[in-house]
């Protein structure tokens, strides 16, 4: 029994090496493949090292840090609260509404400070186009990594005409200083209204001619499914948060379970990923988790065009911003996850620290944790179906 | 050719490099309007303009891009295995080009009239994958091995449901000379050995559902000879930066670049010649003749080439191990059954 | 069984899932394109457009409130105030004018358009244009300078405001020279104490 097992034993290799029929060991090394800052397919300054045996990844080390701004010690040095809005733009510049909002509600949380109804309609109706906005981002140069080229302009076509409408209401297309704190620096012009809602109605055809395009296509659906699942345990653990979240089954989003602005006086609902081409968490659950977030958007924003107030959006900024000694964390819901702005105050006009907690930052942590054992072709969409955005990540 | 025999061995010798010379500027015009055609076809899928601003509507701009590669400073890294290097590119064209001579252009032009047509074409058109590995090593560069090797394993396993389906085309027609075969297509569309051949017609309906499910194996095989989307693994963009192509800039870049658009062309020429009868007019005697055959000819050619890029715009691309199982477990499978069916129906 | 009728699916939706793409593509095909011919063609802008700043100047009053909001500190300005006898006029808006402007630059090159300038403005003086094709050779060249002021302008600007405060320091001196002289020769009435207001406390050397 044992000398058969060693015969067996002495021809078959163990993983890493070949064994020559003269029963010689051949180490194979593994390959060490840099996906370096420049790189087409990384969505931005990334820096992933790889070591691959053969085609099969066995971890993946990302190096960030490539896009650093200091946006935390910018904000340190402001005479005012409010000049730290652009910078918190320019953290995620493709969901700048969102981090913009993120900012607005920690201060008036901390100012205590109620600002109009109108503001709240104005602030959600931003915020999900803005939301759709960073999804077609994401979607499109998704199609890209896979290689179907066409979606991501049929997206970037959609995109232009909410970026129109930004730039109607304040005169930017991507970083717009829009939301402020306690208010908002321009009221919707007149005709905003009518252009949202042709919006809404020109879209959603749109959403289902890219599903068909792309989400449903096999090619699409066979390169991703079961490929980098999350499973539901590690994705808490590691605190990830948004659709990456939401795609392995965990039903929580802060719009509703950390309550913030009027989201509780329209009916939608939070999208999570039941693994229907695949199994529960992975890629494509990520992509058809972004998808179905744009509807509820639209279907919200169609929601509080009906419903918008008449009122003064720079009735409660206030005139001077000094907020007591004192600390605040709070969070929103931006496209990518949970931003959360943590500001101490020491008492001045100046802010004391201002640490942006960003959703990216947190994602991108569990990327060789969902990657390890798949293919190197698979780890250019996993890195997409995690959604990052370098100005996030490094702030 | 009988007139010309006159003029003695440098006359022949003259007449021999200007009928083989043909094709090569026929590619190097085709590859200029291909070019063209494929930014512009893509571009009007995606709701844009393309080249507008060099000569009318951009027609010029294949020529602004042949002049900026031409003038390219050459650059090979120091590491990298220099004669390889500088011999894959060409070794690539010549496997391509080679394989022009047995094509029937017309009734009147092929290039060498070999009884062995299609078998020299598939043997001739296999240097290519010699080509991209030497690129691919030579370049001394990770990504461009990973490219050359999945190419190189894509080609291979590709080649074998390309030579099934040549198969079945030539138990029908009975020839592997493409001349041969192109003449017994002659008389119309229904005639085509897409729909059958011109065989009595119980064994022509039978033989249909076989012959149409070649004809689209083959195209989709041939996709995968051209490393075009969705098999196009060997060169994504979006992961190996360029594949095997990495390292190359200038001239040497053009080259494969032109004999990626040649090989295009040869797929679809053995595809047209194969199945959708070759230069003959699809109307019979209307519209027929030498000329005519030419203009046939490249017409569908052009159709299928056309195809291809559309599909490429359309696609996403499919992982090196789904590119296996399609070859093998899916393409290779069919193909047998088929040519079970085909040999059954024409035996009895 | 399962197994070949799974693999028989898998191959019709592939086929179906191919053929719908398809069908999307082309229909595009025919779609008039989208993009504008820039620059033969320009987009025209809404009017809350953020480009380019300008200042007008006639109306600028030296506040600072631009320069002080401003995140990236892309504007300075310097200021000499104006004596008495000078008269700048007034803003359009109807707000006095009492400062020189010799210096307003603004670095539009690190300018990011965020526009908060704007609304501290009091006279509206510093907008935000439409213009954004403003692009240069030289860096240098995007620190536009609005101030209209000579280096004379700026000379006598700056002697009169010198001769204004050594006169106003000498009138300081010789006011505060004439009270401690009238301190001295009458000392029995200038020790008098103060009489002590109700309710306040009685402090020692309340003179």
């Amino acid at each position: 029994m044992n000398g058969s097992k060693t015969l067996l034993t002495s021809y078959v290799s163990q993983p890493g090496e070949i064994k020559t029929s003269s029963g010689k060991t051949l180490r194979t090394d593994e390959m060490i493949i840099n996906m370096g800052p420049q790189h087409p397919s990384t969505h931005g300054v990334l820096r992933l090292e790889i070591v691959v045996d053969g085609e099969i990844i066995v971890d993946v080390i990302p190096h960030i840090g490539y896009l650093h701004r200091c946006f935390e010690k910018h904000a340190e040095h402001m005479t005012n609260y409010q000049q730290v809005i652009p910078y918190a733009d320019r953290m995620d510049y493709v969901a700048a509404m969102n981090m913009e909002q993120g900012y607005a509600v920690a201060m008036e949380r901390m100012l205590k400070i109620e600002v109009p109804e109108r503001v709240e309609y104005i602030r959600v109706i931003m915020a999900e186009l803005q939301r759709i906005a960073s999804h077609l981002v994401a979607v499109g140069t998704f199609g890209i990594d896979a290689g179907a080229f066409t979606p991501f302009l049929y997206a970037f076509h959609d995109r232009e005409r909410i970026l129109d409408l930004f730039e109607m209401t304040c005169g930017a297309r991507l970083l717009y200083n829009y939301v402020w704190v306690g208010g908002l620096s321009h009221d919707l012009p007149p005709q905003f209204i009518d252009k949202a809602k042709e919006f809404c109605k020109y879209y959603r055809p749109r959403i289902k001619e890219f599903n068909d395009l792309l989400t449903y296509n096999e090619i699409f659906v066979k390169r991703t499914a079961n490929v980098g699942v999350l499973p539901k345990d590690v994705a808490i653990n590691y605190a990830c948060s948004g659709p990456m979240l939401r795609a392995s089954g965990v039903n929580w989003d802060l719009r509703r379970d950390d309550p913030y602005s009027v989201y509780d006086r329209f009916e939608w609902e939070p999208q999570v990923g039941k693994g229907e081409m695949g199994t529960v968490g992975d890629t494509w659950d990520r992509h058809i988790v972004r998808m179905r977030e744009i509807e509820q958007s639209v279907n919200i924003i169609e929601q509080a065009l009906a419903g918008i107030p008449e009122g003064n959006v720079q009735a409660a900024i206030p005139k001077r911003i000094r907020p007591e000694r004192g600390e605040i964390y709070a969070r929103t819901e931006a496209p990518r996850g949970e931003i959360g702005y943590y500001i101490v105050s020491d008492g001045s006009t100046t802010p004391f620290r201002v640490k942006a907690r960003s959703p990216a930052f947190v994602n991108l942590s569990v990327l060789p944790e969902i990657s390890r054992g798949a293919m190197l072709a698979d780890l250019v969409l996993i890195a997409a179906g995690v959604d990052i955005v370098l100005g996030e990540v490094d702030r | 050719m009988e007139a010309l025999e006159n003029l003695g061995v440098w006359g022949s010798i003259l007449i021999a490099v200007v009928w083989s010379a043909l094709p090569i500027v026929f590619i190097l015009l085709y590859a200029l309007v291909t070019l063209y055609a494929e930014m512009k076809i893509a571009a009007h899928i995606q709701d844009r303009l393309a080249y507008m601003r060099t000569g009318w509507h951009g027609t010029l701009q294949p020529f602004a891009d042949i002049l900026k590669l031409l003038q390219k400073e050459d650059t090979i890294s120091s590491a990298a295995d220099r004669k390889l290097f500088r011999l894959a590119p060409y070794v690539v064209f010549m496997g391509t080009y080679g394989a022009f001579s047995a094509i029937p252009f017309s009734s009147i032009y092929i290039g060498s009239n070999i009884d062995l047509g299609v078998f020299f074409i598939v043997a001739v058109s296999s240097l290519v994958v010699v080509g991209i590995l030497m690129g691919g090593w030579a370049s001394n560069n990770k990504w461009s091995i990973f490219g050359a090797m999945r190419s190189a394993a894509q080609m291979v396993s590709y080649e074998i449901p390309t030579a099934l389906a040549i198969l079945i085309a030539v138990m029908i027609t009975g020839s592997l000379n493409l001349q041969d075969v192109t003449k017994f297509q002659e008389g119309g569309i229904h005639n085509w050995v897409v729909f059958g051949g011109p065989l009595p017609l119980t064994q022509k309906l039978l033989l249909i559902p076989f012959t149409l499910v070649t004809f689209i194996i083959l195209f989709i095989a041939s996709l995968a000879e051209v490393n075009r989307t969705p098999f196009d693994l060997p060169e994504a963009e979006s992961e190996l930066v360029q594949g095997f192509n990495t390292e190359y800039s200038g001239m040497r870049f053009a080259m494969f670049y032109l004999a990626e658009y040649a090989n295009m062309f040869l797929v679809s020429a053995v595809t047209v010649a194969l199945f959708l009868g070759g230069w003959t007019s699809p109307f019979g005697s209307f519209l027929s003749g030498p000329v005519w055959g030419l203009f046939w000819f490249i017409g569908k050619c052009l159709l299928l080439v056309f195809l291809q890029i559309w599909i490429r715009w359309t696609l996403p691309r499919l992982r090196v191990d789904q590119l296996m199982y399609t070859s093998w477990k899916v393409l290779t499978p069919f193909l047998f059954v088929c040519i079970f069916g085909v040999g059954l129906i024409l035996v009895l | 069984m399962a197994a070949v009728r799974a693999y028989f699916n898998n191959i019709w939706i592939a086929l179906t899932t191919v053929a719908v793409g398809m069908k999307i593509t082309f229909k595009h095909l025919f779609v008039p394109a989208v993009t504008l011919q820039y620059p033969d063609v320009k987009l025209k802008l809404p009017e809350r457009a953020r480009n380019r700043l300008y200042v007008n100047i006639d109306d600028c009053i030296g506040c600072d409130q631009c320069s002080m909001v401003c995140p990236v500190d892309c504007i300075i300005i310097e200021t000499i105030k104006s004596t008495p006898d000078q008269d700048l006029g007034t803003t359009s808006t109807g707000h006095k004018k009492r400062l020189h402007v010799p210096v307003f630059d603004i670095d539009i090159a690190k300018c990011c358009y965020c526009g908060l300038c704007v609304y501290p403005c009091p006279t509206e003086c510093i907008v935000m244009t439409d213009v954004y094709e403003f692009s240069e050779f030289d860096r240098n060249r995007l620190i536009y300078s609005f101030s209209i002021m000579t280096p004379q302008d700026i000379e006598l600007a700056k002697e009169k405001l010198k001769k204004a405060e050594e006169e106003a320091a000498a009138k300081k001196a010789a006011a505060t020279a004439a009270a401690a002289k009238a301190v001295q020769p009458s000392g029995a009435q200038a020790l008098k104490p103060a009489s002590p207001e109700p309710g306040t406390p009685e402090q020692p050397g309340n003179s």
